[in-house]
Protein backbone atom coordinates (compact mmCIF):
# COMPACT_ATOMS: atom_id res chain seq x y z
CA UNK A 1 0.00 0.00 0.00
CA UNK A 2 1.57 3.44 -1.06
CA UNK A 3 1.40 6.04 2.16
CA UNK A 4 0.10 9.63 0.07
CA UNK A 5 2.04 12.39 2.20
CA UNK A 6 0.74 15.63 2.41
CA UNK A 7 2.60 18.73 3.55
CA UNK A 8 0.93 21.13 5.82
CA UNK A 9 2.03 24.02 7.28
CA UNK A 10 1.11 25.98 10.84
CA UNK A 11 1.87 29.40 11.90
CA UNK A 12 3.23 30.37 15.39
CA UNK A 13 2.89 33.28 16.45
CA UNK A 14 3.96 33.50 19.87
CA UNK A 15 7.85 34.72 19.86
CA UNK A 16 10.13 31.91 20.19
CA UNK A 17 13.40 32.29 22.35
CA UNK A 18 16.14 30.92 21.75
CA UNK A 19 19.01 29.99 23.24
CA UNK A 20 21.01 32.64 21.79
CA UNK A 21 19.43 35.12 23.09
CA UNK A 22 17.64 36.04 20.10
CA UNK A 23 13.68 35.75 19.36
CA UNK A 24 11.72 34.08 16.61
CA UNK A 25 8.88 36.63 16.49
CA UNK A 26 6.16 34.37 14.86
CA UNK A 27 7.04 31.66 12.24
CA UNK A 28 6.07 28.87 10.05
CA UNK A 29 6.72 25.04 10.68
CA UNK A 30 6.02 22.35 7.30
CA UNK A 31 5.00 19.23 8.61
CA UNK A 32 3.59 16.09 7.51
CA UNK A 33 1.83 12.93 9.70
CA UNK A 34 1.03 9.56 8.76
CA UNK A 35 -1.53 7.33 10.16
CA UNK A 36 -3.80 7.96 12.67
CA UNK A 37 -3.91 9.60 16.43
CA UNK A 38 -5.69 7.24 18.82
CA UNK A 39 -8.82 8.38 20.69
CA UNK A 40 -6.70 9.36 23.75
CA UNK A 41 -3.78 10.39 22.37
CA UNK A 42 -0.96 8.09 23.03
CA UNK A 43 0.54 6.93 19.88
CA UNK A 44 2.24 9.64 18.55
CA UNK A 45 6.14 8.96 17.31
CA UNK A 46 7.97 12.41 16.62
CA UNK A 47 10.56 11.89 13.81
CA UNK A 48 13.63 14.28 13.93
CA UNK A 49 15.28 14.89 11.11
CA UNK A 50 19.45 15.22 10.06
CA UNK A 51 21.10 17.96 8.21
CA UNK A 52 19.43 18.30 4.67
CA UNK A 53 16.62 16.20 5.19
CA UNK A 54 12.65 17.68 6.03
CA UNK A 55 9.43 17.22 7.62
CA UNK A 56 8.93 14.79 4.51
CA UNK A 57 10.10 11.41 6.14
CA UNK A 58 7.49 9.03 4.53
CA UNK A 59 4.88 8.10 1.61
CA UNK A 60 5.11 10.23 -1.52
CA UNK A 61 3.39 12.96 -2.98
CA UNK A 62 0.20 12.17 -5.43
CA UNK A 63 1.01 12.34 -8.99
CA UNK A 64 4.65 12.76 -8.27
CA UNK A 65 7.74 10.16 -9.28
CA UNK A 66 10.39 9.29 -7.08
CA UNK A 67 9.39 11.23 -3.89
CA UNK A 68 9.51 9.07 -1.41
CA UNK A 69 10.22 10.52 2.06
CA UNK A 70 13.67 10.37 3.47
CA UNK A 71 12.90 7.43 5.68
CA UNK A 72 10.12 5.96 3.78
CA UNK A 73 12.46 2.25 4.42
CA UNK A 74 11.69 2.76 7.59
CA UNK A 75 8.46 4.41 8.13
CA UNK A 76 4.73 3.64 6.92
CA UNK A 77 2.10 0.76 6.74
CA UNK A 78 3.79 -2.45 7.82
CA UNK A 79 7.34 -0.96 8.46
CA UNK A 80 9.46 -1.17 11.22
CA UNK A 81 7.76 2.08 12.67
CA UNK A 82 4.23 1.06 11.28
CA UNK A 83 1.55 3.85 10.51
CA UNK A 84 -0.59 1.13 10.88
CA UNK A 85 -0.32 1.57 14.63
CA UNK A 86 1.63 4.55 15.35
CA UNK A 87 0.56 8.34 14.36
CA UNK A 88 3.83 9.92 12.92
CA UNK A 89 5.22 13.36 13.01
CA UNK A 90 7.61 14.54 10.57
CA UNK A 91 8.30 18.49 10.94
CA UNK A 92 10.66 20.72 9.15
CA UNK A 93 13.27 22.57 11.91
CA UNK A 94 13.16 26.69 11.58
CA UNK A 95 16.44 27.55 9.50
CA UNK A 96 15.93 25.20 7.22
CA UNK A 97 14.90 25.05 3.75
CA UNK A 98 11.68 22.81 3.11
CA UNK A 99 9.08 25.25 4.26
CA UNK A 100 9.52 26.22 7.75
CA UNK A 101 10.58 29.59 8.49
CA UNK A 102 14.60 30.06 6.92
CA UNK A 103 16.93 32.58 5.83
CA UNK A 104 15.36 32.70 2.49
CA UNK A 105 12.25 33.66 4.00
CA UNK A 106 11.54 37.86 4.51
CA UNK A 107 13.14 39.24 7.75
CA UNK A 108 9.93 41.30 8.90
CA UNK A 109 12.10 43.74 10.72
CA UNK A 110 13.50 44.86 6.96
CA UNK A 111 11.34 43.09 4.26
CA UNK A 112 14.42 41.91 2.84
CA UNK A 113 15.37 37.90 2.96
CA UNK A 114 16.81 37.78 6.34
CA UNK A 115 20.13 35.51 4.87
CA UNK A 116 22.94 35.65 7.06
CA UNK A 117 20.86 37.76 9.66
CA UNK A 118 18.87 34.65 10.64
CA UNK A 119 18.74 33.90 13.82
CA UNK A 120 21.33 31.26 15.11
CA UNK A 121 19.06 28.53 16.09
CA UNK A 122 20.21 25.42 18.22
CA UNK A 123 18.87 21.42 18.77
CA UNK A 124 17.09 22.86 22.33
CA UNK A 125 15.48 25.85 19.65
CA UNK A 126 14.34 22.93 17.57
CA UNK A 127 12.96 20.76 20.09
CA UNK A 128 10.94 23.98 21.89
CA UNK A 129 9.47 24.63 18.05
CA UNK A 130 8.62 20.56 17.67
CA UNK A 131 6.89 20.88 21.17
CA UNK A 132 4.69 23.64 20.35
CA UNK A 133 3.64 21.75 17.51
CA UNK A 134 2.58 18.80 19.37
CA UNK A 135 0.85 21.25 21.85
CA UNK A 136 -1.28 22.53 19.19
CA UNK A 137 -1.71 19.00 17.20
CA UNK A 138 -2.77 17.97 21.03
CA UNK A 139 0.08 15.67 21.73
CA UNK A 140 0.37 15.86 25.88
CA UNK A 141 3.46 12.99 24.98
CA UNK A 142 4.70 11.10 22.73
CA UNK A 143 5.39 7.26 22.84
CA UNK A 144 8.62 7.74 21.32
CA UNK A 145 10.46 10.24 19.60
CA UNK A 146 13.10 9.05 17.10
CA UNK A 147 15.90 10.23 15.36
CA UNK A 148 19.38 9.83 12.91
CA UNK A 149 22.40 11.75 13.80
CA UNK A 150 21.51 15.33 14.59
CA UNK A 151 17.97 13.83 14.76
CA UNK A 152 19.34 11.85 17.25
CA UNK A 153 20.16 15.14 19.06
CA UNK A 154 17.28 16.27 19.01
CA UNK A 155 15.67 12.89 20.24
CA UNK A 156 18.21 13.14 23.20
CA UNK A 157 17.21 16.25 23.93
CA UNK A 158 13.73 16.22 24.01
CA UNK A 159 14.02 13.36 26.94
CA UNK A 160 16.35 15.94 28.92
CA UNK A 161 13.77 19.54 28.56
CA UNK A 162 10.35 17.82 28.44
CA UNK A 163 11.20 14.04 29.86
CA UNK A 164 7.80 13.61 30.72
CA UNK A 165 6.74 14.21 27.48
CA UNK A 166 8.80 11.01 25.96
CA UNK A 167 8.16 7.84 27.06
CA UNK A 168 10.76 6.40 24.74
CA UNK A 169 13.70 7.66 22.51
CA UNK A 170 15.41 5.95 19.79
CA UNK A 171 18.80 7.56 18.90
CA UNK A 172 20.73 6.08 16.21
CA UNK A 173 23.59 6.83 14.93
CA UNK A 174 24.31 9.98 16.76
CA UNK A 175 26.34 11.57 19.53
CA UNK A 176 26.67 12.94 22.58
CA UNK A 177 28.25 16.22 21.28
CA UNK A 178 30.61 16.61 17.75
CA UNK A 179 34.44 15.62 18.24
CA UNK A 180 37.15 18.56 16.90
CA UNK A 181 37.63 16.32 14.05
CA UNK A 182 33.74 16.44 13.40
CA UNK A 183 33.55 20.30 14.13
CA UNK A 184 36.82 20.45 11.43
CA UNK A 185 35.04 18.78 8.42
CA UNK A 186 31.51 21.36 9.17
CA UNK A 187 33.87 24.24 9.35
CA UNK A 188 35.70 23.05 5.66
CA UNK A 189 32.02 23.23 4.60
CA UNK A 190 31.82 26.47 5.86
CA UNK A 191 34.70 27.66 4.62
CA UNK A 192 33.82 26.37 1.23
CA UNK A 193 30.41 28.49 1.10
CA UNK A 194 31.31 31.55 2.82
CA UNK A 195 34.34 31.95 0.72
CA UNK A 196 32.19 31.74 -2.78
CA UNK A 197 32.29 35.31 -4.36
CA UNK A 198 28.67 34.60 -4.93
CA UNK A 199 27.85 33.97 -1.06
CA UNK A 200 27.77 38.19 -0.62
CA UNK A 201 27.78 37.95 3.34
CA UNK A 202 25.04 35.77 3.27
CA UNK A 203 22.62 38.23 1.09
CA UNK A 204 22.82 36.54 -2.09
CA UNK A 205 18.84 36.31 -2.84
CA UNK A 206 19.26 40.41 -3.27
CA UNK A 207 21.98 39.85 -5.92
CA UNK A 208 19.94 37.44 -7.82
CA UNK A 209 22.52 34.48 -7.25
CA UNK A 210 23.57 31.26 -5.67
CA UNK A 211 26.83 30.42 -3.78
CA UNK A 212 26.41 26.84 -5.56
CA UNK A 213 30.65 26.43 -5.71
CA UNK A 214 30.29 26.55 -1.80
CA UNK A 215 27.41 24.23 -1.60
CA UNK A 216 29.28 22.06 -3.93
CA UNK A 217 32.10 21.38 -2.12
CA UNK A 218 30.18 21.58 1.18
CA UNK A 219 28.38 18.38 -0.15
CA UNK A 220 31.65 16.45 -1.81
CA UNK A 221 32.93 16.86 1.57
CA UNK A 222 30.21 16.54 3.35
CA UNK A 223 29.61 12.68 1.45
CA UNK A 224 32.97 11.56 1.80
CA UNK A 225 32.71 11.52 5.26
CA UNK A 226 29.36 9.81 5.35
CA UNK A 227 30.41 6.78 3.62
CA UNK A 228 33.19 4.07 4.28
CA UNK A 229 36.41 3.49 3.01
CA UNK A 230 35.09 -0.10 2.45
CA UNK A 231 31.82 0.76 0.52
CA UNK A 232 33.35 3.34 -1.42
CA UNK A 233 36.36 1.46 -2.65
CA UNK A 234 33.06 -1.28 -3.23
CA UNK A 235 31.27 0.98 -5.50
CA UNK A 236 33.84 2.83 -7.34
CA UNK A 237 37.53 1.61 -6.69
CA UNK A 238 39.83 3.28 -8.95
CA UNK A 239 37.47 2.99 -11.83
CA UNK A 240 38.12 5.40 -14.77
CA UNK A 241 34.90 7.22 -15.75
CA UNK A 242 35.87 6.74 -19.30
CA UNK A 243 37.50 3.57 -21.03
CA UNK A 244 40.82 2.02 -19.41
CA UNK A 245 43.64 4.47 -20.38
CA UNK A 246 44.84 7.06 -18.08
CA UNK A 247 44.23 10.71 -19.69
CA UNK A 248 46.53 12.49 -18.16
CA UNK A 249 44.33 15.65 -17.24
CA UNK A 250 44.53 17.25 -14.03
CA UNK A 251 41.18 19.07 -13.95
CA UNK A 252 38.78 16.94 -16.12
CA UNK A 253 36.98 13.98 -13.83
CA UNK A 254 39.03 10.92 -14.20
CA UNK A 255 38.07 8.61 -11.89
CA UNK A 256 34.35 7.48 -11.03
CA UNK A 257 34.43 8.73 -8.11
CA UNK A 258 35.48 12.27 -8.69
CA UNK A 259 32.11 12.15 -11.52
CA UNK A 260 29.80 10.45 -8.30
CA UNK A 261 31.15 13.66 -5.98
CA UNK A 262 30.05 16.27 -8.72
CA UNK A 263 27.25 14.69 -9.48
CA UNK A 264 26.31 14.90 -5.39
CA UNK A 265 27.43 18.26 -5.59
CA UNK A 266 25.36 19.59 -8.02
CA UNK A 267 21.90 17.75 -7.40
CA UNK A 268 22.73 19.21 -3.23
CA UNK A 269 23.15 22.82 -4.76
CA UNK A 270 20.06 23.05 -7.04
CA UNK A 271 17.65 22.75 -4.00
CA UNK A 272 19.93 23.54 -0.65
CA UNK A 273 20.02 26.75 0.82
CA UNK A 274 23.80 28.43 1.98
CA UNK A 275 22.65 29.90 5.17
CA UNK A 276 20.73 26.81 5.66
CA UNK A 277 23.72 24.52 5.63
CA UNK A 278 25.75 27.12 7.91
CA UNK A 279 23.23 27.48 10.74
CA UNK A 280 22.35 23.37 10.27
CA UNK A 281 26.29 22.68 10.83
CA UNK A 282 26.60 25.09 13.17
CA UNK A 283 23.60 23.17 15.53
CA UNK A 284 25.76 20.31 15.27
CA UNK A 285 28.81 21.99 16.32
CA UNK A 286 26.94 23.89 19.03
CA UNK A 287 24.92 19.96 20.98
CA UNK A 288 27.00 19.05 24.17
CA UNK A 289 24.29 18.32 26.84
CA UNK A 290 26.87 17.60 28.73
CA UNK A 291 28.54 20.95 28.80
CA UNK A 292 26.20 22.48 31.56
CA UNK A 293 27.28 19.76 34.23
CA UNK A 294 30.79 20.38 33.41
CA UNK A 295 31.07 17.87 30.55
CA UNK A 296 29.46 15.34 33.00
CA UNK A 297 27.31 13.37 30.36
CA UNK A 298 25.98 10.75 33.36
CA UNK A 299 25.18 13.99 34.92
CA UNK A 300 23.59 15.56 32.13
CA UNK A 301 21.09 12.36 31.57
CA UNK A 302 19.76 11.98 34.81
CA UNK A 303 16.67 14.72 33.86
CA UNK A 304 15.73 11.51 30.89
CA UNK A 305 13.09 9.48 32.29
CA UNK A 306 12.74 7.71 28.56
CA UNK A 307 13.49 4.22 27.56
CA UNK A 308 16.11 3.93 25.35
CA UNK A 309 17.23 2.75 21.79
CA UNK A 310 20.44 3.07 20.30
CA UNK A 311 21.85 2.12 17.72
CA UNK A 312 25.33 2.29 16.01
CA UNK A 313 26.44 1.12 12.52
CA UNK A 314 30.74 -0.33 12.93
CA UNK A 315 32.12 1.57 9.82
CA UNK A 316 30.36 5.31 11.07
CA UNK A 317 33.48 6.97 11.75
CA UNK A 318 32.14 10.40 11.69
CA UNK A 319 29.21 9.52 14.28
CA UNK A 320 30.92 6.50 15.65
CA UNK A 321 30.00 3.30 17.53
CA UNK A 322 31.80 4.38 20.31
CA UNK A 323 30.22 7.91 20.86
CA UNK A 324 26.71 6.18 20.99
CA UNK A 325 27.94 3.76 23.81
CA UNK A 326 29.01 6.99 25.48
CA UNK A 327 25.23 7.65 25.75
CA UNK A 328 24.57 4.01 26.68
CA UNK A 329 26.98 4.45 29.83
CA UNK A 330 25.81 7.39 30.70
CA UNK A 331 22.27 5.88 30.88
CA UNK A 332 23.41 2.85 32.42
CA UNK A 333 24.79 5.12 35.19
CA UNK A 334 21.41 6.77 36.07
CA UNK A 335 19.76 3.04 35.45
CA UNK A 336 18.01 4.03 32.86
CA UNK A 337 16.68 0.98 30.40
CA UNK A 338 18.10 1.11 27.63
CA UNK A 339 18.85 -1.14 24.06
CA UNK A 340 21.75 -1.08 22.50
CA UNK A 341 22.13 -2.44 19.20
CA UNK A 342 25.59 -2.30 17.41
CA UNK A 343 25.06 -2.94 13.52
CA UNK A 344 28.16 -4.50 11.83
CA UNK A 345 26.95 -2.54 8.28
CA UNK A 346 29.52 -1.60 5.70
CA UNK A 347 27.91 1.69 5.05
CA UNK A 348 28.87 3.98 6.95
CA UNK A 349 26.97 6.71 8.46
CA UNK A 350 24.56 6.29 5.76
CA UNK A 351 23.62 3.30 7.15
CA UNK A 352 21.05 4.75 9.08
CA UNK A 353 19.28 5.61 6.11
CA UNK A 354 19.30 2.11 4.59
CA UNK A 355 17.24 -0.63 5.35
CA UNK A 356 19.94 -3.55 6.77
CA UNK A 357 18.07 -6.23 7.47
CA UNK A 358 19.31 -6.54 11.15
CA UNK A 359 18.84 -2.91 12.21
CA UNK A 360 15.70 -2.63 10.22
CA UNK A 361 14.30 -5.99 12.73
CA UNK A 362 15.20 -4.22 16.35
CA UNK A 363 14.06 -0.79 15.82
CA UNK A 364 10.85 -2.86 14.42
CA UNK A 365 10.84 -5.38 17.31
CA UNK A 366 11.39 -2.07 19.88
CA UNK A 367 8.20 -0.23 18.32
CA UNK A 368 6.49 -3.56 18.60
CA UNK A 369 7.01 -3.75 22.15
CA UNK A 370 5.70 -0.15 22.28
CA UNK A 371 2.66 -0.83 20.59
CA UNK A 372 2.07 -3.62 22.43
CA UNK A 373 2.36 -1.65 26.07
CA UNK A 374 -0.48 1.24 23.65
CA UNK A 375 -3.02 -1.82 23.93
CA UNK A 376 -2.78 -2.90 27.28
CA UNK B 1 21.57 -25.04 28.31
CA UNK B 2 18.29 -23.37 28.68
CA UNK B 3 16.21 -26.09 29.66
CA UNK B 4 13.36 -24.96 32.13
CA UNK B 5 14.06 -26.79 35.18
CA UNK B 6 17.82 -25.60 34.73
CA UNK B 7 16.73 -22.12 34.07
CA UNK B 8 14.46 -22.03 37.25
CA UNK B 9 17.47 -23.33 39.37
CA UNK B 10 19.88 -20.69 38.52
CA UNK B 11 16.95 -18.26 38.91
CA UNK B 12 16.53 -19.42 42.80
CA UNK B 13 20.05 -18.36 43.41
CA UNK B 14 18.88 -14.82 42.44
CA UNK B 15 17.54 -12.49 45.30
CA UNK B 16 13.91 -10.99 44.88
CA UNK B 17 14.15 -7.72 43.33
CA UNK B 18 18.13 -7.92 42.28
CA UNK B 19 19.56 -5.49 40.09
CA UNK B 20 21.07 -8.02 37.46
CA UNK B 21 23.66 -8.27 34.75
CA UNK B 22 23.90 -11.45 32.42
CA UNK B 23 26.81 -11.07 30.55
CA UNK B 24 26.34 -13.21 27.25
CA UNK B 25 22.60 -13.29 27.85
CA UNK B 26 21.66 -15.21 24.91
CA UNK B 27 18.15 -14.80 23.77
CA UNK B 28 17.39 -13.22 27.04
CA UNK B 29 15.29 -16.09 28.57
CA UNK B 30 16.59 -15.93 31.90
CA UNK B 31 16.19 -12.39 32.54
CA UNK B 32 12.65 -12.39 31.21
CA UNK B 33 12.35 -14.80 33.72
CA UNK B 34 13.95 -13.14 36.37
CA UNK B 35 11.45 -9.79 35.99
CA UNK B 36 8.86 -11.40 35.75
CA UNK B 37 9.07 -13.89 38.52
CA UNK B 38 11.09 -12.71 40.82
CA UNK B 39 10.71 -8.61 40.91
CA UNK B 40 14.56 -8.15 38.80
CA UNK B 41 15.54 -5.76 36.24
CA UNK B 42 18.90 -5.13 34.56
CA UNK B 43 20.35 -5.71 31.32
CA UNK B 44 22.02 -8.10 29.07
CA UNK B 45 25.31 -8.30 27.18
CA UNK B 46 25.37 -9.97 23.62
CA UNK B 47 27.71 -10.23 20.77
CA UNK B 48 25.22 -11.86 18.43
CA UNK B 49 22.62 -10.12 16.46
CA UNK B 50 19.86 -12.87 16.19
CA UNK B 51 20.19 -12.39 20.30
CA UNK B 52 20.01 -8.74 20.89
CA UNK B 53 16.90 -9.12 18.28
CA UNK B 54 15.74 -12.05 20.42
CA UNK B 55 16.05 -9.60 23.74
CA UNK B 56 14.52 -6.86 22.00
CA UNK B 57 11.31 -8.87 20.95
CA UNK B 58 10.99 -10.32 24.61
CA UNK B 59 11.64 -6.78 26.15
CA UNK B 60 14.46 -7.77 27.59
CA UNK B 61 17.20 -4.41 27.67
CA UNK B 62 19.91 -5.81 25.77
CA UNK B 63 23.78 -4.01 25.40
CA UNK B 64 25.48 -5.35 22.21
CA UNK B 65 29.14 -5.44 23.23
CA UNK B 66 32.11 -7.66 22.72
CA UNK B 67 32.89 -8.77 26.40
CA UNK B 68 36.47 -9.64 25.14
CA UNK B 69 36.53 -5.75 25.76
CA UNK B 70 35.70 -5.73 29.09
CA UNK B 71 33.18 -4.32 31.57
CA UNK B 72 34.61 -1.01 31.20
CA UNK B 73 30.97 0.75 30.63
CA UNK B 74 29.81 -0.55 33.80
CA UNK B 75 30.87 1.17 37.28
CA UNK B 76 32.11 -0.67 40.69
CA UNK B 77 29.27 -2.31 42.20
CA UNK B 78 26.55 -1.19 39.69
CA UNK B 79 24.67 -4.43 40.34
CA UNK B 80 23.28 -6.69 42.64
CA UNK B 81 24.24 -10.04 40.70
CA UNK B 82 26.37 -10.43 37.64
CA UNK B 83 25.35 -13.81 35.84
CA UNK B 84 27.77 -15.77 33.22
CA UNK B 85 25.67 -18.23 32.65
CA UNK B 86 27.43 -20.72 29.88
CA UNK B 87 29.69 -17.79 29.10
CA UNK B 88 33.16 -18.20 31.03
CA UNK B 89 33.98 -20.85 28.26
CA UNK B 90 33.74 -18.52 25.40
CA UNK B 91 36.08 -15.85 26.40
CA UNK B 92 39.11 -15.43 25.51
CA UNK B 93 40.07 -13.14 29.25
CA UNK B 94 38.14 -15.63 31.20
CA UNK B 95 40.31 -14.92 34.23
CA UNK B 96 39.65 -11.29 33.85
CA UNK B 97 36.03 -11.08 33.66
CA UNK B 98 35.88 -12.73 36.67
CA UNK B 99 37.20 -10.23 38.69
CA UNK B 100 34.96 -8.02 36.33
CA UNK B 101 32.13 -9.68 37.55
CA UNK B 102 32.93 -9.01 41.00
CA UNK B 103 33.97 -5.58 40.40
CA UNK B 104 30.93 -4.69 38.86
CA UNK B 105 28.48 -6.59 40.88
CA UNK B 106 27.93 -7.61 44.81
CA UNK B 107 27.31 -11.22 43.98
CA UNK B 108 28.44 -13.48 40.80
CA UNK B 109 26.83 -16.42 39.58
CA UNK B 110 28.43 -18.67 36.81
CA UNK B 111 27.80 -21.78 35.37
CA UNK B 112 30.11 -23.61 32.59
CA UNK B 113 30.30 -26.96 31.26
CA UNK B 114 32.60 -29.17 33.68
CA UNK B 115 34.98 -31.34 31.59
CA UNK B 116 35.79 -33.50 34.55
CA UNK B 117 32.15 -35.29 34.28
CA UNK B 118 32.52 -39.23 34.17
CA UNK B 119 31.44 -39.44 30.06
CA UNK B 120 33.94 -37.11 29.52
CA UNK B 121 36.59 -38.53 31.44
CA UNK B 122 35.95 -42.28 29.46
CA UNK B 123 36.15 -40.22 26.69
CA UNK B 124 39.72 -39.13 27.12
CA UNK B 125 40.46 -42.58 28.37
CA UNK B 126 39.38 -44.23 25.09
CA UNK B 127 41.67 -41.68 23.55
CA UNK B 128 39.04 -39.24 22.24
CA UNK B 129 37.63 -35.72 23.02
CA UNK B 130 34.10 -36.19 24.32
CA UNK B 131 31.36 -35.48 22.10
CA UNK B 132 28.13 -35.40 24.16
CA UNK B 133 24.59 -33.24 24.68
CA UNK B 134 26.36 -31.42 27.08
CA UNK B 135 29.31 -30.49 24.65
CA UNK B 136 28.54 -31.57 21.55
CA UNK B 137 31.18 -29.92 19.13
CA UNK B 138 34.16 -31.34 17.75
CA UNK B 139 37.16 -30.66 19.03
CA UNK B 140 38.32 -29.03 15.64
CA UNK B 141 35.48 -26.61 15.68
CA UNK B 142 34.08 -25.62 19.34
CA UNK B 143 33.62 -22.13 20.21
CA UNK B 144 34.44 -23.53 24.05
CA UNK B 145 37.97 -21.76 23.87
CA UNK B 146 38.10 -22.22 27.60
CA UNK B 147 37.83 -26.11 28.98
CA UNK B 148 37.74 -26.70 32.84
CA UNK B 149 36.32 -28.64 35.82
CA UNK B 150 34.49 -27.80 38.95
CA UNK B 151 37.66 -28.41 40.67
CA UNK B 152 39.53 -26.04 38.73
CA UNK B 153 37.25 -23.25 39.34
CA UNK B 154 37.84 -23.82 42.78
CA UNK B 155 41.39 -23.42 42.06
CA UNK B 156 40.72 -20.17 40.17
CA UNK B 157 38.49 -18.64 42.61
CA UNK B 158 40.74 -19.17 45.79
CA UNK B 159 43.79 -17.52 43.24
CA UNK B 160 41.43 -14.70 42.88
CA UNK B 161 40.39 -14.23 46.50
CA UNK B 162 36.88 -14.94 45.87
CA UNK B 163 34.42 -16.33 48.67
CA UNK B 164 32.55 -19.17 47.15
CA UNK B 165 28.77 -19.10 48.78
CA UNK B 166 27.73 -21.75 47.45
CA UNK B 167 28.82 -24.72 44.93
CA UNK B 168 27.42 -27.16 42.67
CA UNK B 169 27.03 -29.74 40.14
CA UNK B 170 23.65 -29.38 37.90
CA UNK B 171 22.75 -32.79 35.92
CA UNK B 172 19.36 -32.81 33.78
CA UNK B 173 18.51 -29.75 35.52
CA UNK B 174 18.67 -31.34 38.93
CA UNK B 175 21.24 -30.06 41.59
CA UNK B 176 24.13 -32.70 42.18
CA UNK B 177 25.75 -31.85 45.93
CA UNK B 178 27.68 -35.17 46.16
CA UNK B 179 30.98 -35.49 44.19
CA UNK B 180 29.56 -32.92 41.77
CA UNK B 181 33.00 -32.70 39.39
CA UNK B 182 32.36 -36.58 38.40
CA UNK B 183 28.91 -36.36 38.48
CA UNK B 184 27.52 -33.09 37.06
CA UNK B 185 28.05 -32.05 33.54
CA UNK B 186 27.90 -28.60 34.92
CA UNK B 187 29.51 -26.80 37.45
CA UNK B 188 27.57 -24.00 38.68
CA UNK B 189 29.41 -21.22 41.70
CA UNK B 190 27.85 -18.60 43.71
CA UNK B 191 30.54 -16.10 44.91
CA UNK B 192 31.43 -12.81 45.90
CA UNK B 193 34.45 -10.66 46.67
CA UNK B 194 36.54 -12.28 49.29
Amino acid sequence: MTLIAQPQSMHFSEPLSLRSGATLQDYELAYETYGTLNADRSNAVLVCHALNASHHVAGVYAGKERSEGWWDSMIGPGKPVDTERFFVIGVNNPGSCFGSTGPMHANPATGRPWGSDFPVVTVEDWVEAQARLLDRLGIEQLAAVMGGSLGGMQALSWTLQYPQRVRHAAVIASAPNLTAENIAFNEVARRAIVTDPDFHGGHFYDHGVLPRRGLRIARMIGHITYLSDDVMNEKFGRQLRDGIDLRYTTQDIEFQIESYLRYQGDKFSEYFDANTYLLITRALDYFDPAARHDGNLSRALAAATARFLLVSFTTDWRFSPKRSREIVKALLDNRRDVTYAEIDAPHGHDAFLLDDPRYHAVVRAWFERIATELSS
Amino acid sequence: MSDRLTMHTIARLVPQGSRVLDLGCGDGALLDLLQRERGCSGYGIEIADDNVLACTRRGVDVIQLNLDEGLSMFGDDSFDVVLQIDTLQHLRNAETMLRETVRVGKLGIVAFPNFAHWPNRLSILRGRMPVTKRLPYQWYDTPNIRVGTFKDFEVLATRNRLAILDAFGLQEGREVRGLPNLLAGTAVFKFERG
